[in-house]
């Protein structure tokens, strides 16, 4: 054979994509855009009621506790599973955190409860929070259940234990100092609901893209076998995920607790399909292995925006969820275009 | 002295008998082909080898010590590294985190002890592996779900190879290549043997068994059923020994 057949010259195109070449080959981008024209539109229908800055404050803040849960659900989503348990993960472990400060304070009444109280509450509620998700971690990547089933297990237990707790009713004492603090506080004209629910999204993301944890999640989502035979502990990186998640969902029960003032019990019903939603749309992919957390930022921002518009724009409430599955279901059949056309190489 | 030695390994799947007491043995710096039929039990063997699967019984011998792998790791850590049948790659991440998959290069000082992964280098090195392979990309940057079955197969060549300091099994890892990629892989396979690793091919391509190695073993109904050394490895002796034949261990 002659030497020229195996010239190993460089056959490798070593040179960075240009990033305006990725960024619009990003699923990202498309829904950002799709996004953006939502509030344009909305913007332009009713620039007096919807471009102001009240409004814009109400939406960031009414999606700070979604949007919490939802960091948690792209890592799950990610490794190929699921969690149906975050809403009522979220109220139990408000439950808990709720009554631990009840219970350290006088007379049962923990509205003029401190800082030591509040962080103890802080503590308690994801504690709680982190031990359901263990639970879930454990059945799902020890005893080989599949997280659909655990997690609906979880779904309707985690709430029972909830009411279980209270007897049903919800604790109404929540220390005044969190509600103005945490519930309703601002620094700079920006709500301090919306600055936690931030840095949360901004942990998740470097999490996720630039960590050693982050690179086996999207492994184990897209190859378990393969990510165990080179090493990776899949059992060990699933539990913490879900603990991970559990974790996420205390704290957002705490955000809950500080700005509604009471455990909201039957709050929360939707809460998992709402996160799902939301990651569905931001390009996260339901087989796993791909994904991204500004992807499920937007997610959670075109239903928030479209809820805000209609009302905005006198549009019956009730086209809302028909509109949101309208851009739920095409951004999974967008998925399934994309790897049809991949595996079919 | 053999590098690695299994003596009798059987394993059974349910009432599968894939192996029925096989035994293998490949020194340093040779290239051994396995070969058999389908269905012979040769992906079997080498999952048990690689610590991918447990035999039912049987021994394994590396450097005259009887070990167990519980798991592809526990082999990796003593240098034995595997190119398997199905790839075993993550479709949706780019090469080269298919390649340093499980040994991510951290970043230097605390960025690296939060766990934060140095990609450019990483970037780098696997670009300079690929071009040692011949490995041909257009780009470093698509998930390897897109590459071509046989980009897919060189990656995981040059995963394998990238590692191995004693043994690398290979199963079937030029069933998808084209004429060029096939030449280089089988290129690889010699330079890896000439650098003092033991190289095991799983082929069904007997000409290329006749070019690289330099012994076969032949696995049949999950045993072996002969050894065969460079003077006998013509066609005739090699489809003899997988079809039943040619048997040379029926006694033993
Ligand atoms: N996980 C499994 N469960 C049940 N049976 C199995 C399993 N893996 C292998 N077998 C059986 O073991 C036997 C040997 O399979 P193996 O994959 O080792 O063959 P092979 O020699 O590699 O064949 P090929 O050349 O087609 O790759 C087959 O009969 C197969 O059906
Ligand atoms: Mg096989």
């Amino acid at each position: 054979m002659s030497q020229s057949t195996l010239d190993y010259e460089s056959t490798v195109n070593t040179e960075q994509q240009s990033l305006g070449k990725r960024l619009f080959s990003a699923n990202t981008l498309w829904t950002g855009l799709v996004l953006l024209v939502l509030y344009a539109v909305f913007s332009i229908m009713r620039p007096d009621a919807f471009l102001t800055l009240f409004t814009f404050q109400t939406l960031l803040i009414e999606a700070a506790v979604l949007l919490v849960l939802t960091v948690g659900m792209t890592f799950v989503i990610i490794t190929s599973g699921i969690d149906l348990s975050v809403g009522s993960v979220l109220v139990f472990a408000g439950v808990v955190g709720a009554q631990v400060m009840e219970g350290m304070s006088p007379g049962g009444d923990a509205t003029g409860a401190g800082a030591g109280v509040i962080a103890v509450g802080l503590l308690a509620t994801v504690a709680a929070g982190a031990a359901w998700g263990l639970l879930n971690g454990l059945l799902i990547a020890k005893a080989k259940i599949p997280p659909l089933i655990v997690t609906l297990g979880s779904f309707g237990a985690a709430l029972g234990a909830a009411q279980l707790l209270t007897g049903g009713s919800d604790v109404r004492t929540v220390p005044a100092q969190l509600r103005d603090w945490l519930g309703f506080g601002q620094t700079a004209g920006v709500p301090h609901m919306v600055i936690l629910a931030a840095v949360v999204a901004l942990h998740g993301a470097w999490l996720l893209r630039t960590t050693r944890f982050g690179r086996n999640n999207y492994a184990i989502g897209s190859n378990a076998e393969a990510a165990r035979r080179v090493g990776i502990n899949v059992t060990g990186h699933l539990v913490a995920t879900y603990a991970y998640v559990g974790a996420l969902a205390g704290l957002a029960g705490f955000m809950s607790l500080a700005y509604f003032g009471t455990t909201t019990i039957s709050g929360h019903s939707t809460d998992n399909l709402n996160a799902i939603a939301a990651v569905v749309i931001g390009g996260t992919s339901l087989f796993g292995g791909v994904g991204t957390v500004l992807g499920s930022v937007i997610g959670v921002f075109i239903p928030a925006v479209l809820t805000k518009g209609f009302v905005v724009i006198g549009v019956q409430p009730y086209w809302q969820p028909i509109a949101v599955s309208i851009v739920l279901v095409a951004a999974v059949w967008l998925d399934q275009v994309r790897r049809r056309a991949r595996n079919s190489r | 002295m053999p590098l690695l030695e299994a003596h009798n390994i059987t394993k059974n799947y349910g009432s599968v008998e894939a192996l029925r007491g096989a035994s293998f043995s490949v020194d340093a710096g040779e290239v051994v082909a396995l070969i058999g039929d389908n269905g012979a039990g040769k992906s079997t063997l080498v999952k048990c080898l690689v610590g991918a699967e447990q035999p039912t019984s049987g021994e394994i011998v590396l450097d005259g010590k009887r070990v167990s792998f519980d798991s592809p790791t526990t082999a990796r850590r003593m240098g034995i590294e595997t190119v398997f049948q199905d790839l075993a790659v993550a479709p949706d991440l780019d090469p080269a985190a298919n390649l340093f998959l499980g040994r991510e290069i951290k970043r230097k000082g605390l960025l690296g002890a939060l766990g934060m992964l140095d990609k450019a280098e990483m970037r780098k090195q696997a670009a300079e592996r690929f071009t040692t392979f011949g490995v041909t990309l257009q780009s470093l940057d698509v998930p390897i779900g897109s590459l071509s079955g046989g980009q897919r197969q060189s990656v995981a060549v040059a995963r394998a190879v990238a590692w191995a300091s004693k043994v690398v099994f290979m199963d079937e890892p030029t069933a998808a290549l084209g004429v060029v990629q096939r030449e280089r892989v089988l290129e690889v396979i010699k330079r890896v043997r000439d650098n003092g690793i033991a190289v095991v091919l799983i082929t069904h391509n007997m000409p290329e068994v006749q070019a690289v190695a330099d012994r076969v073993e032949v696995l049949r109904l999950g045993k072996r059923v002969a050894r065969l050394t460079d003077a006998d490895m013509s066609l005739e002796n090699l489809v003899g020994a997988m079809t039943g034949a040619l048997n040379q261990e029926e006694a033993a």
